[in-house]
C-alpha cells in the first residue's frame, strides 16, 4: 500500500491537472519576459557584464532561483488558504485516516513538484540563450527544489495561521518582492547598504541564488555551499514544523 | 466497561474551549445497527461531541472508546472505518463527481481500480451516475449532500456520523437523502446523527438524546420520550384579540399544562377532542382550534425552551 502522503499528493495532482494551463502563464511566461526585459534589454546597457561575466549570464541563475522560490510561496498562500476556508480540503482529508503530517507532507510534495518544473523548464530557456556556463548547471534543479521547500513550507505555516487573505497581499508586499529584488537576483547583495545587506543574508532566497549561480557559472558561490544548504534546510523543517503545528491546531483543536 | 456491541461509549465526556464548556459531561453507548440521534438547539455541543467521535478533536476529559478503541492512541484506524457526513460541505469543486469519490478513497489507501469501481457504485446508489464526469460546482444542494454521503460511504464504514444531513435542503432532496439513509441502516451500517429537525429525527432514530447546554437533558425512542416529556395530544386554541394571556386564566385545569405564547395557547392533554367540548362547555371561543398529536418538537421546546438560540 501506497504512503498515506502519497495519496495526498496523488489529489494534489489530479487537482492541478484541471488547473495547469492558468499556472503557466505565472510560473514560466512572466519570468520569460523578465529575462527577455531585464537580460537582454537591460543588459545591453550594462558594459562589461557583472564581475567580468555577461549581464544575461550572471542574471539567469537569480532568475532561475528567484522563479522557483515564487513558485513556491505562491502555492503556499491562497491555495492553502482556500483549503482551510472556501473548499474545506483539509478538514475532509483529516476525517480519513490521514495524519495531520501527511497533509502537510503531500501538499509540500506536490508544491516540490510545481518547482520542479518550473526550475526544469526555466534551465532549458538558459541553455537556449546560451547562459549555462558549466555542466555544474544542472545542479540548479535540486537547490532549487530545496530552495522551495524552504519558502514553502513557512508560507504555508503563515497562510494557515492567517484569518483572510489580505495578510498574504502583506507577505508578498513587505517579503517576497523586496526579497525578489534585493537578494542578489538583479545585482550583487555588496551594493547595498550595510545594514540592508544582512537583510538579503538572512533571506532564504540569497543562499539559493548563490548556490545556483555557482552552479551555472561554474565558480565558487560567494559563501560556503554546505552552509548554503544547511541554512535552506533549516528553513525547510522549520517551517514543516511550524505548519504541522498551526494545522493540528485548526483542523483537530 | 464497553459491551462489545457498543460500538461507542462514552463517560462523563467532557470539552472544553479555553473557558467555554461545549460538552459539559455526557454519558453515550451507541450500538451496533442503531440510528443514534443527537438533538438540540444551536451550541447545544452535538457538533463538538460528533467531532471527539469522529477523532478530530480530542476530549478534554472523560472516557471515550469507539469500536472498541481510544481515540487518542489508535486515530487513524478508526477513521478508517468510519465515515464522516460533515455539516459544511467540503467537495472539491475543481474535480469531477467521480473524482471527489476516487481520490478520498486513496486516503484509505483503497487501490485505484477498486476506487473507481466503488465509485461508480455508490454514485449509482445516490442517484448521481449520470453526472459522474461533471464538475462539483454546478451541482445542486441536494446533490452535493449526495455525493458528501457517497464520499463518506467509499470505505465502507461501519458506523456513519452524520452532521445535519439535510440542513437547507428542500422537501424533495431531504426525503431522497433520508431514503437513502433508511437503506444504509438496513444494510447494517450504524448511523449517528445530529439535527434540529424533529420529523428527521422521528423518521430516522431508533434512540436519541436532547442535549442542551453541552449536557444531555433527555434520552430514549422517540416514542418513548415524548410518552414521557408531553401528552398524548395537544390542542392549539386561537383566540380573537391583543393577547392570548385574558384567556389562559380560563382554561386552567384543563390537560397536563397550558402553555401561553403570543399568539396561541397549547393545551397539552391526552384526549384532544374532550378537551376542546370543555373549552366549549366553558363558553370560550376561540377563532381556531388545532387538535393535533404530540411530536417530539413539543419535546424539545419543553425541554430546551423556547429561546432564540443564535
Amino acid at each position: 500500500m501506497a504512503h498515506p502522503t502519497a495519496a495526498v499528493l496523488e489529489y494534489h495532482l489530479i487537482s492541478y491537472r484541471r488547473t495547469w494551463r492558468a499556472s503557466v502563464t505565472s510560473s514560466f511566461v512572466l519570468p520569460l519576459l523578465t529575462v527577455l526585459s531585464f537580460g537582454v534589454g537591460v543588459g545591453a546597457f550594462v558594459d562589461g557584464g557583472v564581475g567580468g561575466v555577461r549581464y544575461l549570464d550572471y542574471l539567469m541563475p537569480g532568475l532561475i532561483a528567484s522563479t522557483a522560490f515564487q513558485v513556491a510561496v505562491g502555492d503556499c498562500t491562497w491555495p492553502v488558504l482556500g483549503h482551510f476556508k472556501w473548499i474545506r480540503t483539509y478538514h475532509a482529508q483529516v476525517a480519513s485516516p490521514l495524519r495531520i503530517v501527511d497533509v502537510v507532507s503531500g501538499h509540500l510534495a506536490f508544491v516540490g513538484f510545481r518547482v520542479l518544473i518550473s526550475t526544469c523548464a526555466f534551465v532549458l530557456v538558459a541553455a537556449v540563450f546560451g547562459a549555462l556556463r558549466s555542466p555544474w548547471a544542472v545542479l540548479t534543479v535540486p537547490v532549487c527544489l530545496l530552495l522551495g521547500f524552504a519558502g514553502a513550507a513557512p508560507t504555508m505555516a503563515y497562510s494557515a495561521s492567517v484569518r483572510s487573505d489580505s495578510f498574504l497581499v502583506m507577505l508578498y508586499r513587505f517579503g517576497l518582492i523586496p526579497m525578489s529584488l534585493f537578494a542578489g537576483v538583479f545585482f550583487p547583495v555588496e551594493s547595498l547598504p550595510v545594514a540592508l545587506r544582512w537583510l538579503a543574508y538572512a533571506s532564504p532566497l540569497w543562499h539559493g541564488v548563490d548556490l545556483c549561480r555557482a552552479a551555472t557559472l561554474g565558480v565558487p558561490p560567494d559563501w560556503s555551499a554546505s552552509g548554503h544548504v544547511v541554512y535552506l534546510a533549516l528553513w525547510a523543517a522549520a517551517g514543516w514544523w511550524l505548519a504541522a503545528r498551526v494545522f493540528r491546531r485548526k483542523l483537530v483543536g | 466497561m464497553a459491551g462489545d456491541d457498543d460500538l461507542i461509549h462514552a463517560r462523563g465526556l467532557v470539552k472544553r474551549f479555553g473557558g467555554f464548556t461545549a460538552v459539559d459531561g455526557i454519558d453515550v453507548d451507541v450500538r451496533r445497527g442503531e440510528a443514534f440521534g443527537f438533538l438540540g438547539p444551536n451550541g447545544a455541543g452535538k457538533s463538538s461531541t460528533m467531532r471527539m467521535i469522529g477523532c478530530v478533536s480530542a476530549p478534554t476529559a472523560g472516557t471515550l472508546r469507539i469500536l472498541g478503541m481510544d481515540p487518542g492512541r489508535d486515530g487513524p484506524a478508526i477513521r478508517a472505518r468510519l465515515g464522516v457526513c460533515p455539516q459544511e460541505d467540503s467537495l472539491d469543486p475543481e474535480l469531477t463527481v467521480r473524482e471527489n469519490l476516487t481520490t478520498y478513497a486513496r486516503y484509505f489507501g483503497i487501490a485505484r481500480q477498486v476506487a473507481r469501481a466503488r465509485a461508480e457504485e455508490l454514485l449509482e446508489f445516490v442517484q448521481l451516475a449520470e453526472r459522474a464526469g461533471s464538475k462539483v460546482e454546478p451541482l445542486s444542494g441536494g446533490m452535493k449532500r449526495r455525493l458528501t454521503i457517497a464520499r463518506a460511504l467509499v470505505n465502507e464504514p461501519e458506523i456513519m456520523l452524520l452532521d445535519e444531513p439535510t440542513t437547507g435542503l428542500d422537501p424533495q432532496a431531504r426525503h431522497l437523502v433520508w431514503e437513502r439513509l433508511f437503506r444504509l441502516k438496513r444494510q447494517g451500517v450504524t448511523l449517528v446523527l445530529t439535527t434540529h429537525y424533529m420529523d428527521e429525527a422521528e423518521q430516522l432514530c431508533d434512540r436519541l438524546v436532547v442535549m442542551d447546554g453541552g449536557r444531555i437533558v433527555a434520552e430514549g425512542s422517540p416514542r418513548a420520550l415524548i410518552d414521557r416529556h408531553s401528552t398524548r395530544e395537544v390542542v392549539e386554541l386561537r383566540f380573537a384579540g391583543e393577547s392570548q394571556d385574558e384567556f389562559a386564566g380560563k382554561l386552567s385545569g384543563l390537560g397536563e399544562r397550558v402553555e401561553v405564547l403570543p399568539d396561541r395557547v397549547l393545551l397539552y392533554v391526552s384526549d384532544g377532542d374532550a378537551a376542546t367540548a370543555e373549552v366549549h362547555a366553558r363558553a370560550l371561543a376561540p377563532m381556531s382550534v388545532l387538535v393535533r398529536r404530540s411530536t417530539l418538537e413539543d419535546v424539545f421546546l419543553h425541554l430546551t425552551g423556547r429561546t432564540l438560540v443564535d
